[in-house]
């Protein structure tokens, strides 16, 4: 391929993160907190405005897309794996997302981070995530996005695990890598398939071979593939089954819970379901389990979401819902729509989490919901910012979720892999998103200040956001802070917008394969339903109207919901919770299923590994063998040493015998 | 003509008594002597065969083997005297340290 493009240098965007991450992490503890800041800042901004000139280059050429081959990584054989990398539509968006939303948040972390210890630390991980990261979805082949799949599971672990002198945090970022690796292993398996089945990792390759295969009408390999990319997805993306480790990993400071939390590090399954669209349309089955584990999960994690009084949690448990929605949508093959919920939710979602940081920041370290309310007189910005985002989210027109949230469940409704169930379960979702997130607004923003106004010498505060100054009343965060909250409300009130028309997805028609064969409405076909009867053009014009105005009024009606429970009757909430004891408490537990999993897998595991793996195998089979062949040795010395006795002559008495035997033995073999 | 075999014995007999010597007496020129007479006793035998198989591999061992006495002679005597006129003593017993 010859290319003739003015500026085209892709390998920057990745690596001049990781030159900042260098640079502070070899002498950030030496160098004044201003230079750490002005460092991670710089390498992050010119990585996005890097990003952005590629994506102009890109854009106004005649190329789809573009692969730049830097070097070979490994050759067994007939496989090959090139540090390369793609640029195309769908990188390039994931790029800019990265980088433009990374940039701010790194912004808002100079002043959330400044009181903090480790602060050269926070940057250093922060941009080793933003460089693994841009290799993740820069990657041309699945070997290197699965280096970024990993270093970013890395980084997540270092930040989660940020004051690692808290227990609850250094467990919550165990807890999150270890139950990635059940995710990766999936993964693993998944790309092994893929050398055995093609000899390649490459995209392109991969993508041209499957050019040949028809869509699978039963389980087989492509379905095994499929389903254990979506192990590996799972695990990222904290879906059911694989979703427990998000909700704890608030433990890390916010800005990093809204950076790779929230609308980066795990929409990687997203992105590399869509990456792998070619795969999953041939493989309905594998198809319609994401589709299901996706509208699962965004249905349970928004119940769970419903009950939660921490701030962040409740945020947690969205951002798993989203994330949900968005495996929806790749489950119905309306890969293009969950890319673009991908982009929206990343602009609202990093700003509810800034925003929720702000406000934590502004009442001393609270979290607690109950302990907040009425904060729109001491911080107009934020609330505004929130205001905006929750508007965003719950999916009120023509803010950004609406525009994305919209499509995904037209998708769902209309997609020959879609189903109504889908739909209409993704309806309840949004209904229950918007009376959530309408309620954590209401909560902290409205009413009466519940919280102490002193309560900054209590000493029972999160020492990790505790501040010196400060204390007392609720405070407005600095500039610094809300800049980027106000650039971020701006993407979320407009970002929406490039959907219209399906400019979004014909933007990303390069990326999806498209798949000739006909195949029928998949959940109905396994449910053995009838198969619904294709409708006409215009009635589908008329009828995503319809479902349009439906979720609007959806969306108004959480709205509605949240406003008479926590601000026309604040006392009901309780009275409901007390008249359904037993599911709000199973709800309230996240429906036990962290006890479930201590139970059935983690003790278990643990019994096993202490019992017969340290006890049995470890220190009586290995400790054993190494302890005996010790004591073994030391007897034979014990014998053998009393020989060396410092005497020259018997010395030389052993030698002249030994000779006498060589000699003798000599004679004996001659005379034979 | 002498059978080799008489020479060997011969041969073998003073590298015994050599080898004896060497490991039952305790004097250091003792030792030194028991030493020449293990490789006069193997210089014998080198003679006895270099002329038995009429070659001169023999003889040229026996030159080296004597030269290198020599100089062995020349070292160690001086070795001794030094050991007497330090230590007052030429027990190889009591002459166990290499340091005073």
């Amino acid at each position: 391929m010859t290319i003739t493009l003015p500026f085209w240098q892709p390998w920057l965007i990745p690596i001049l993160p990781l030159i900042g991450a260098l640079l502070n992490g070899l002498f950030g503890r030496k160098l004044p907190q201003k230079l750490v800041s002005g460092i991670a800042l710089f390498f992050t901004g010119a990585s996005f405005l890097v990003a952005l000139a590629h994506a102009w280059v890109l854009v106004s050429s005649p190329y789809a897309m573009l692969e730049t081959k830097y070097g070979t990584w490994i050759t067994v054989g007939q496989f090959h794996a090139d540090f390369a990398l793609l640029v195309d539509h769908l990188s390039l968006i994931m790029m800019l997302v990265v980088t433009g939303v990374g940039f701010l948040i790194h912004v808002y972390a100079v002043a959330y981070m400044e009181h903090e210890g480790g602060y050269y630390r926070f940057f250093t991980y922060l941009n080793l995530f933003m460089f693994f990261m841009l290799v993740l979805v820069l990657a041309n082949n699945y070997l290197l996005m699965f280096v970024g799949w990993e270093g970013v599971g890395l980084a997540s672990y270092l930040l989660i695990g940020f004051y690692f002198r808290k227990d609850s945090a250094a467990n919550a970022g165990k807890k999150a890598f270890i139950t990635n690796r059940v995710g990766d292993f999936g993964f693993l398996i998944a790309l092994f398939l893929l050398i055995q089945q093609f000899g390649t990792l490459r995209y392109t390759q991969v993508n041209d071979i499957l050019t040949h295969f028809g869509t699978e009408q039963h389980a087989g390999i492509l379905t095994a593939i499929g389903l254990l990319m979506l192990v590996g997805a799972c695990g990222k993306s904290a879906q059911i089954p694989l979703y427990v480790w998000l909700p704890d990993a608030m433990e890390g400071p916010t800005p990093v819970s809204a950076l790779i939390h929230a609308a980066t590090m795990v929409t990687a399954g997203v992105y590399m379901v869509a990456r792998s669209n070619a795969v999953f349309t041939r493989a309905p089955l594998a198809l319609l389990a994401v589709a299901i584990i996706g509208t699962l999960t965004s249905f349970f994690a928004a119940t769970i979401g419903i009950t939660q009084t921490d701030i962040k949690r409740v945020l947690a448990y969205s951002t798993i819902s989203q994330l949900g929605y968005m495996f929806m949508a790749a489950g119905v093959a309306a890969y293009s729509a969950a890319v673009f919920h991908l982009m929206t939710h990343a602009f609202f979602k990093a700003l509810l989490f800034l925003g929720a940081g702000s406000v934590i920041h502004g009442i001393s370290g609270e979290q607690d919901m109950r302990k907040m309310g009425g904060l729109r007189k001491y911080m107009p910005w934020t609330f505004g910012v929130m205001f905006v985002a929750t508007l965003a989210i719950a999916g009120i027109p023509p803010l950004a979720g609406f525009w994305s949230k919209d499509e995904i469940l037209w998708q769902a409704f209309s997609s020959p892999f879609g189903s109504k169930i889908f739909w209409a379960v993704g309806a309840v979702t949004a209904f229950m998103t918007s009376f959530y997130m309408f309620r954590l607004l209401f909560m902290t923003f409205f009413g009466e200040y519940r919280g102490a106004k002193d309560a900054g010498h209590d000493a029972s505060h999160d020492a990790a956001h505790a501040r010196d100054s400060h204390h007392g009343t609720p405070h407005e965060s600095p500039w610094m802070m809300l800049s980027p909250l106000v650039l971020l409300a701006v993407l979320s009130i407009f970002g929406g917008l490039v959907g219209i028309g399906n400019r979004f997805e014909h933007f990303l028609d390069p990326v999806i394969q498209k798949v000739e064969e006909p195949h029928t409405s998949n959940l109905e076909s396994v449910l053995a339903m009838a198969a619904e009867p294709k409708t006409e053009e215009h009635e589908n014009k008329g009828l995503e109207t319809a479902l349009m105005g439906l979720s609007v009024a959806i969306a108004f009606a959480g709205l509605a919901l949240a406003w008479f429970l926590y601000i026309a009757r604040p006392e009901l909430p309780a009275k409901i919770a007390a008249s359904v004891h037993g599911l709000y408490e199973l709800v309230l537990h996240k429906y036990w299923v962290d006890e479930l999993y201590s139970a059935v897998l983690i003790t278990p595991l643990l019994w096993f590994s202490r019992v017969v793996l340290w006890h049995t195998v470890d220190q009586k089979g290995i400790d054993g063998l190494v302890n005996e062949s010790a004591v073994a040795a030391r007897d034979v010395s014990a014998v053998v040493r009393q020989q060396q006795s410092g005497l020259v002559r018997s010395y030389a008495g052993w030698i002249a015998a030994g000779a006498a035997v060589v000699v003798a033995y000599m004679v004996w073999m001659g005379t034979r | 003509m002498i059978p080799i075999s008489w020479y060997l014995l011969l041969s073998a007999f003073l590298f015994a008594c050599g080898v004896t010597g060497f490991l039952t007496k305790r004097n250091i020129i003792t030792l030194f002597m028991s030493i020449e007479l293990m490789l006069n006793g193997v210089n014998l035998s080198f003679i006895a065969f270099a002329t038995r198989l009429q070659t001169l591999d023999g003889h040229i061992f026996v030159f080296f083997v004597m030269v290198v006495a020599a100089a062995e002679a020349a070292v160690g005597l001086a070795i001794i005297i030094s050991v007497y006129r330090t230590r007052e003593t030429l027990n190889v017993d009591r002459v166990n340290l290499l340091k005073l």
